[in-house]
Parts: C-alpha cells; sequence; structure tokens
C-alpha cells in the first residue's frame, strides 16, 4: 500500500506504483483542486509542489513519490486563502472560470520561493501553463502584485 | 505530521468541501435533501431569496463558465433591489424545478453572449417587484402607505414615524404578497451597482481549490467510466476483445452505446482509462474513412464557383458593376477546424433508475441537458433533474451538444441506482468535438476610373453550423448565421455602404461535426473582410484608417470605435521604428469592435506588442469583467490565428492533445489596453465579439511589417522571413 505525505499529512492509497499521483490526490484523498487537463505535461492544470519545486502530477508515478517526499496541493499552499498569490489573485479578480488557476497558483508559489522577485522574462519562462479563458494579463500582475515588484 | 485514515471512495462524501448545502452551486450533493434544505422558503419570488439574517440569495438561471455572466446578472437583480452588495450570494435554479414551476427563469441558455442581454429585462423586473414587495409588507406592518417607505441598502424606513426594518425582518411577510406587475425599472443612469466595476462572486473558491466543476463530482458508492469513440465520425464498432482486461483491478464492466462508443465502468477513473485504452476494438469505419483535409479543401472550394448560392445581403447589382469596373481586386481566404478546447474536458455524472435519471453536468443550457437526460433515459423530464456543475470552460462547446450526457446517462442505465461519472480523456475530447466550421471566402472588389470602389462581392463557400446543430432553424435550406458581420443590419450588421453588394453562401457541410465556437462566424467573417479591405486600401494607396471610414458614415457607432482605438494608439504619428499598425472593426452580437495591434517581425519571428481594442456594448454592467472578456477574446483569438487547426486524416481529426494542437501562452500575450465606451440604448454582448477583430487587426498589422498578406490560417503554416 503506497504511503505518500501530503499537504503534512501521512496517508495510504491504494493504487498500482504506475498510477500518476494527480489521480491519487483527485480519486482517493478527494484533492480535487488539483485538476486533469491533458494528462501529458502540456498545460500544467495538474500542477502540485514536490519538495518545494513546480511538478505536474498527471505524468509523476507514484513510484516515483516516496513517503518522505512532500507533496503540497492547492488545499495545503495555505489554510486559509492567505497565501500572498491568492491573495492577490481575489485583489485583481484574476480567475474566469478558473480551471487552471489552481495550478497557476501552484507553478507561480515554485517561481516565487526561487525567485521572491520575478521580472516578466522569468514569469514567461516558468509560467507556461495553458488558460483557454485567457487570464495571462491578470496572472502575469497577481505574480507582481504577490513578489511587491511592478510590471 | 498529523497521521490521517486512509480514505477510499467510500469513506468520503463530496470532494473537499465538506458538507455544504446550497443548490448544487457549490457542491454536487444537488439532491432533493439538499433542495428540501434550501427549500423555497423566504423566496420573495422566483429571482430573489431574502433570509432572516440578512443574506440575499439570487437566483441565476444562466451558466456561469469564466464570463462573469454570474455576477452580472446578480448586479441587475441587486440594483433593482436596493439590497446590500455584501450580503449578496447567487444560486442556480435546476431545469427540473423551473420545468415543475412553468419555465418561471425561462431560458437557461448561455451562449452567442446573451447571458445578460437576453434576460436583463425580466431579471430587473425581479429585482424591482421584490423591492416593492418588501416595502409592501414593513409598511402594512406599520400600517402606513408603501409610497412613504423609503429604501436604503436592505433597510426600509418610514421616516415620519422614525421607525426602521430590515429585508430579512420582513422578508417571510414580504414572501406571502403577490408578485406586482410592471415595476418600473430605474434608468441605467442612476445605477450605482450594476455599471460598478464590482469584484466577481466566484472567486474566494477557485483560489484554494474549493471550486467544484463537473469533473469533481464525487457522489457516495459512485463509479467512474472512461470511454472510445469510433475516431472517424459515424464509424460503429465492429468488435470488442476483453482479453487485455480481464485481470485489470476495478474493472466493473465494459459496456457499448449505441454500437458507437465503448466506455468501460470502473471503481477509479484512472483504471477505466487505463482498461478502456488496452481493449482490443475493431471499428466499421464506415463510408468517411478516406476523407482528408484536402479532399475538404477541394469539396469547399468548388463553392466559390458554383452556379447556385444564399444570398445574405444584397444592394445594386455587385456582378454587373464588377463587370465594368475599371479595375477589380480578387482574393481567396479559408479558415481551418477549430477545436474549443476547454480546459475541463467532457463529463457528466449520472444515476439511473427505472423512474428516475439525476445528472450532475457543465453545460452551457440546463434545459438542453435536462432534455438530453430525459432522452437517453427513456424518461419524461419530469422524472429527470440536471444539477448544473461549474463549467472549466464553455466557448460553446456545452452548449448544444450534450453529447456527453446522452453517454453518461446510457452508461448509468448499465447499474441502475450507482452514480457513475464518465470523464472524457483530452484525446477523446479533441478527437469529438463539435468543430469550428470550415470555410473559405472568395472576395472581389471594383474600382472606377477615379479609384472609388463601386462593389465588392463576397462568396463564401463551406460548412453551415446549424445543419449540423439545429437544422430547424434553417430558412428555406439557408444558415444565415453563416453571415455573421455581413448582415444588411442587426446584431451582426456589415458597418460599411458600398454602392452595389452581393454577399452568398454555398453550403458545403464535410462529414466532420460543426458547432458554436465562440464568437462563430464572426472569426472568419471579419478576417474576410477586414484584411480584403485592408488589400483595397494598399491597392488604392490610400490610409487604412480613413478608407474606411469612407465607407462608414452610415454607422457611427464603428466609426466611434475605430477612432478611439486610432486615437489611443496614436494613428497620427509614427510607431517605433521597426513597429507596424493594423486595424480591424465589426459589429457582433449587437456590439461595436474595432482594434489596432502593433507588431514586429524580426528574422521570421512575430511579436505583437501591443494591441488597443474598444467596445460599445450599449450598457456596460461590470466594466472590469468586460476588459477581462475583451483581453480573454485576444488570447482565444490570436490563439486560432497563430496556431489553431485541427487537420483531417483517414476521415479523423489528427490533433489529439495540446502537444499537436497548441494555444497562445504567456510568453505570447501583448499588452492590450480595453476601451469600454458604452453609449447607451441597447445592450450589446461582450464574452466574443472582441475575437473577430483580433486575427485581422494582428494580420493587417503584419502585411504593413512584411509586405505578406496571409489569407490561409494558421499563421504557423507561413514563413513570414523576408522574401
Ligand atoms: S494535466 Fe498535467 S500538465 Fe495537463
Ligand atoms: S480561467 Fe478558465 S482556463 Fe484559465
Amino acid at each position: 500500500m503506497p504511503k505518500l505525505n501530503v499537504n503534512g499529512n501521512a496517508v495510504e492509497v491504494e493504487a498500482d506504483s504506475a498510477t500518476p499521483l494527480l489521480w491519487v490526490l483527485r480519486e482517493q484523498l478527494a484533492l480535487t483542486g488539483t485538476k486533469y487537463g491533458c494528462g501529458i505535461a502540456q498545460c500544467g492544470a495538474c500542477t502540485v509542489l514536490l519538495n518545494g519545486a513546480a511538478v505536474r502530477s498527471c505524468v509523476l508515478p507514484l513510484a516515483a513519490v516516496s513517503e518522505t517526499d512532500e507533496v503540497i496541493t492547492i488545499e495545503g499552499l495555505s489554510s486559509d486563502g492567505s497565501h500572498p498569490l491568492q491573495a492577490a489573485w481575489v485583489e485583481l479578480d484574476v480567475p474566469q472560470c478558473g480551471y487552471c488557476q489552481t495550478g497557476m497558483i501552484m507553478a507561480a508559489a515554485a517561481l516565487l520561493a526561487e525567485k521572491p522577485k520575478p521580472s516578466d522574462e522569468d514569469i514567461d519562462a516558468a509560467m507556461t501553463n495553458i488558460c483557454r479563458c485567457g487570464t495571462y494579463r491578470r496572472v502575469r500582475a497577481g505574480i507582481h502584485r504577490a513578489a511587491g515588484t511592478t510590471a | 505530521m498529523t497521521s490521517i485514515k486512509k480514505l477510499t471512495r467510500r469513506s468520503f462524501v463530496l470532494g473537499s468541501a465538506g458538507a455544504g448545502l446550497s443548490l448544487g452551486l457549490r457542491l454536487p450533493l444537488g439532491i432533493s435533501d439538499a433542495q428540501a434544505q434550501t427549500g423555497f422558503t423566504d423566496e420573495i419570488n422566483a429571482w430573489v431569496v431574502v433570509r432572516p439574517d440578512e443574506q440575499v440569495i439570487i437566483r441565476i438561471a444562466r451558466s456561469e463558465m469564466g464570463q462573469g455572466t454570474l455576477t452580472g446578472l446578480a448586479q441587475l437583480v441587486a440594483e433593482e433591489l436596493e439590497c446590500d452588495w455584501q450580503h449578496v450570494t447567487t444560486e442556480y435554479p435546476t431545469p427540473g424545478t423551473s420545468l415543475e414551476r412553468g419555465r418561471i427563469w425561462q431560458s437557461f441558455a448561455t451562449g452567442g453572449s446573451r447571458g445578460i442581454r437576453e434576460s436583463h429585462d425580466y431579471v430587473r423586473q425581479g429585482g424591482a417587484t421584490a423591492r416593492e414587495m418588501l416595502r409592501s409588507a414593513a409598511a402594512s406592518a406599520w400600517d402606513v402607505p408603501a409610497s412613504e417607505c423609503s429604501i436604503a441598502r436592505g433597510v426600509i424606513t418610514h421616516a415620519a414615524s422614525k421607525r426602521s426594518t430590515t429585508y430579512g425582518q420582513v422578508a417571510n411577510a414580504a414572501a406571502q404578497l403577490d408578485v406586482p406587475a410592471d415595476v418600473p425599472l430605474k434608468d441605467p443612469a442612476d445605477w450605482t451597482v450594476a455599471g460598478q466595476p464590482l469584484k466577481r462572486l466566484d472567486t474566494a473558491d477557485k483560489v484554494v481549490g474549493k471550486q467544484i466543476y463537473g469533473a469533481d463530482v464525487i457522489l457516495p458508492g459512485m463509479l467512474n467510466a472512461a470511454i472510445r469513440q469510433c475516431p472517424v465520425f459515424g464509424g460503429t464498432v465492429a468488435s470488442i476483445d476483453e482479453t487485455p482486461i480481464k485481470s485489470m483491478p476495478g474493472v466493473k464492466k465494459v459496456v457499448t452505446l449505441e454500437n458507437k462508443t465503448v466506455a468501460v465502468i470502473a471503481d477509479y477513473w484512472w483504471q477505466a482509462k487505463t482498461a478502456v485504452e488496452a481493449l482490443n476494438i475493431t471499428w466499421d469505419e464506415g463510408e468517411h474513412a478516406g476523407v482528408t483535409s484536402a479532399s475538404i479543401a477541394e469539396f469547399v472550394a468548388a463553392g466559390l464557383e458554383a452556379d447556385t448560392a444564399f444570398v445574405g445581403n444584397q444592394n445594386g447589382d455587385a456582378p454587373a458593376a464588377l463587370d465594368t469596373a475599371a479595375r477589380t481586386v480578387e482574393a481567396t481566404y479559408s479558415y481551418p477546424y477549430q477545436h474549443h478546447a476547454t480546459m475541463e474536458p467532457m463529463n457528466a455524472t449520472a444515476r439511473w433508475t427505472e423512474d428516475r435519471c439525476e445528472v450532475w453536468c457543465p453545460t452551457q443550457n440546463g434545459e438542453s441537458a435536462l432534455a438530453a437526460a430525459a432522452k437517453s433515459a427513456d424518461l419524461p423530464p419530469q422524472q429527470c433533474e440536471v444539477y448544473k456543475m461549474h463549467l472549466g470552460g464553455g466557448f460553446g462547446r456545452r452548449g448544444t451538444s450534450h453529447d456527453y450526457v446522452h453517454q453518461a446517462v446510457q452508461i448509468a442505465r448499465h447499474m441502475p441506482g450507482v452514480p457513475v461519472k464518465l470523464l472524457w480523456t483530452r484525446e477523446e475530447d479533441m478527437t469529438h468535438g463539435v468543430y469550428h466550421p470550415v470555410t473559405q471566402c472568395k472576395l472581389s472588389a471594383g474600382f472606377d476610373a477615379d479609384g472609388k470602389v463601386t462593389a465588392l462581392r463576397a462568396r463564401i463557400s463551406g460548412q453551415s453550423i446549424l445543419a449540423g446543430v439545429m437544422p430547424q432553424r434553417l430558412k428555406g435550406g439557408a444558415d444565415m448565421v453563416t453571415f455573421q458581420c455581413f448582415m444588411p443590419g442587426g446584431d451582426h450588421s456589415i458597418a460599411y455602404s458600398f454602392p452595389n453588394l452581393l454577399v452568398e453562401h454555398a453550403m458545403r457541410n464535410p462529414h466532420v461535426p460543426p458547432g458554436f465556437w465562440r464568437g462563430v462566424n464572426a472569426n472568419q467573417n471579419v478576417v474576410y473582410m477586414e484584411c480584403f479591405i485592408d488589400e483595397l486600401a494598399h491597392t488604392a494607396g490610400r490610409d487604412p484608417l480613413e478608407f474606411r471610414l469612407e465607407f462608414m458614415g452610415e454607422h457611427p457607432r464603428n466609426v466611434a470605435v475605430l477612432k478611439a482605438v486610432a486615437e489611443r494608439i496614436g494613428w497620427d504619428t509614427p510607431p517605433a521604428p521597426g513597429v507596424f499598425r493594423g486595424l480591424a472593426q465589426c459589429t457582433a452580437f449587437a456590439s461595436h469592435i474595432a482594434a489596432c495591434a502593433e507588431v514586429s517581425v524580426t528574422d521570421g519571428e512575430l511579436k505583437i506588442h501591443r494591441i488597443v481594442a474598444a467596445t460599445d456594448c450599449g450598457y456596460a454592467v461590470n466594466p472590469q469583467q468586460i476588459e477581462a472578456q475583451i483581453e480573454g477574446s485576444f488570447v482565444y483569438g490570436l490563439s486560432a490565428m497563430l496556431y489553431g487547426e485541427c487537420t483531417v486524416k483517414d476521415g479523423r481529426i489528427e490533433q489529439k492533445n495540446f502537444d499537436t494542437y497548441p494555444v497562445m501562452r504567456m510568453a505570447d500575450m501583448p499588452e492590450v489596453e480595453s476601451i469600454v465606451m458604452p453609449s447607451g440604448g441597447f445592450w450589446g454582448g461582450v464574452g466574443e465579439p472582441t475575437i473577430a477583430v483580433a486575427a485581422p487587426a494582428v494580420l493587417n498589422a503584419l502585411f504593413a511589417a512584411t509586405g505578406k498578406r496571409i489569407r490561409e490560417l494558421p499563421l504557423r503554416h507561413h514563413n513570414l522571413s523576408a522574401a
């Protein structure tokens, strides 16, 4: 029975080791904030933090995650939606349909952890997630606001 | 670190959201208990519920899919209601309840940028009548004339006797009163809630992962299903070999739907998906297995020269004027199939028994979803219900085609009483869409000896959406929607007047199913018109702005938006060295739109620096959300222009995922400046019209930069390096 550490909790799941982390999070841990968009690491909707780095969980088999690895999902990014990115997202009304936004926020969280004051070029390079509603301008503005930088 | 119990499919309910009780809006629980718990107590009228704690619940029949309609409609109701906006929440009535109550919420359709412009009068009436009922309830409690009671932010005051009360306190009494007829609506000039750039009501849950989309529905005891459909449209299942999945974990059943779709039902979706992909399925691909993009293009091209075609707009005698013109200009454009690519793939959850069927799904039209559920359930609609889930994008895909609902119900019929969630893979989604239709257009213009334009003829050939999805709306065989932005008047009128004009459509319908795709036929028709008029300006050696304005005298609102973008971009002063500009304008979805793009091309690489866009939508219900729609429209329209194309080979769509169907990402995003300039007196849409000007503004700028006239999309097939 694979063991995981998700949002600070030790959990056991029932799945074979080839199952992508995404489906364990969504189907067994009911952490449905992590989304399925493509299944091939193209869209970023499934982005979670693995030991602080942004990973696309749709292509990360359980076999590649050990119980000492720290998995953080959108539900665990803050206890009350108060992460600076979440606050900035609310202030700027960033989401449209919102489906891509949890992945956007997780990718941005990894970016800010590595580069607290990202430039526009840093944002372009790190934020390769797809948003079909077209929120890119506000996503960029949200990252700058959370970082205290201006575009 | 705390240890938590292992969670299994059976040991939790309803995602991570906990046990909330609103009517299916937040939670997929929408079953009858939840409804009973919300009930319709404190319902002032169909649109407004006021709770004793002052909470105001505004009912929204149209679907929220990102476009902001939910907040905009709530603003309109709240404006008339004169409640405190801080107390406003929303809920979706169910289509089944609406049916039971004589369609009291009218249409649930959310498409064609109509959510607000088609329902503003009756939803505002809902707010206004509720306000008067609340006022009357207070007045009769005090035994004073209602006319002496004033209202501000949900507080009712009788100044003479210095008494006041709140909406929450009189709600129950108000709910007993008859709904008054025809309460006058406010003049939009007096709006204080509508018309304001208020924050959306649906953001908080979206940034913490609590918003429940259709794909997130989890019900007690639920099973999961994945499907494969015959890759060739119209093909059928010949045989299925189940050997490869015999020992796969979790698999419950393999079922065939209407002989064209194979589904696997399993405990978890990942198991179902793995199993369905492992099945050996032999398809009978049917009569279209030889169709290719080239054969479709040839079929459509023939329509450009066909003797007969439907006429959409005509004045004078364009063919005769072209015959006698001193000079003619001709060009042929084409537009490929596009996929909606909503970020959330198609899905629906259904529970079926012999006398009841319930469906939880993302839909742009709850009533159509209910009809689809009833049909597949083989039950009267009165015995069915649909709980609308939040949509991870709609863009037209989930409005008229509820194929995924049909399938979910058919699958659930194999598991009576057990809820089953069907989720399509991205690959199924992309290869079984309802596609933006293919068309081509041959444009011809005549100039007289003085260089004046004497005639314009546009012959469109290609696919009709209506013929595919609602043939009952064809008029004498013609699909008038194919003439969007070329019409003589109405929501999609052409904004130019030419002495002689002929616009025709030769209908050519390939086997690939078409659908309404955000922007619909405005998308390609405005490319055709706006790029061609740019060609004409260039031929005439004239400034493209001044040249356009010469034909726009009868369309002052279009002139106003076009001049607004020209002024903001600084048309009268040259752009920075190496930067070039292009214009486009149109009337679409009843709004007047213009854009100016600034681009540069370096070593064959296009860079879009800046776009200025103006919208006159008549009344602007929420200006900051209109700006969001304008920005999003550029992403949608420029994704199509830069990359979007579904090609056909062996009768099937070749692109299966975002690796072969690229879309715009952050790094491609230009600076967009929006000018929202509502001139009043009409209600225009905002979710779609700007898409139409995105591509032609950039293509015209690209021509200015390179001298290359792109007439075939997408752009990625063209080499932009200097010749
Ligand atoms: S679902 Fe993982 S990247 Fe798209
Ligand atoms: S907000 Fe809808 S896909 Fe990004």
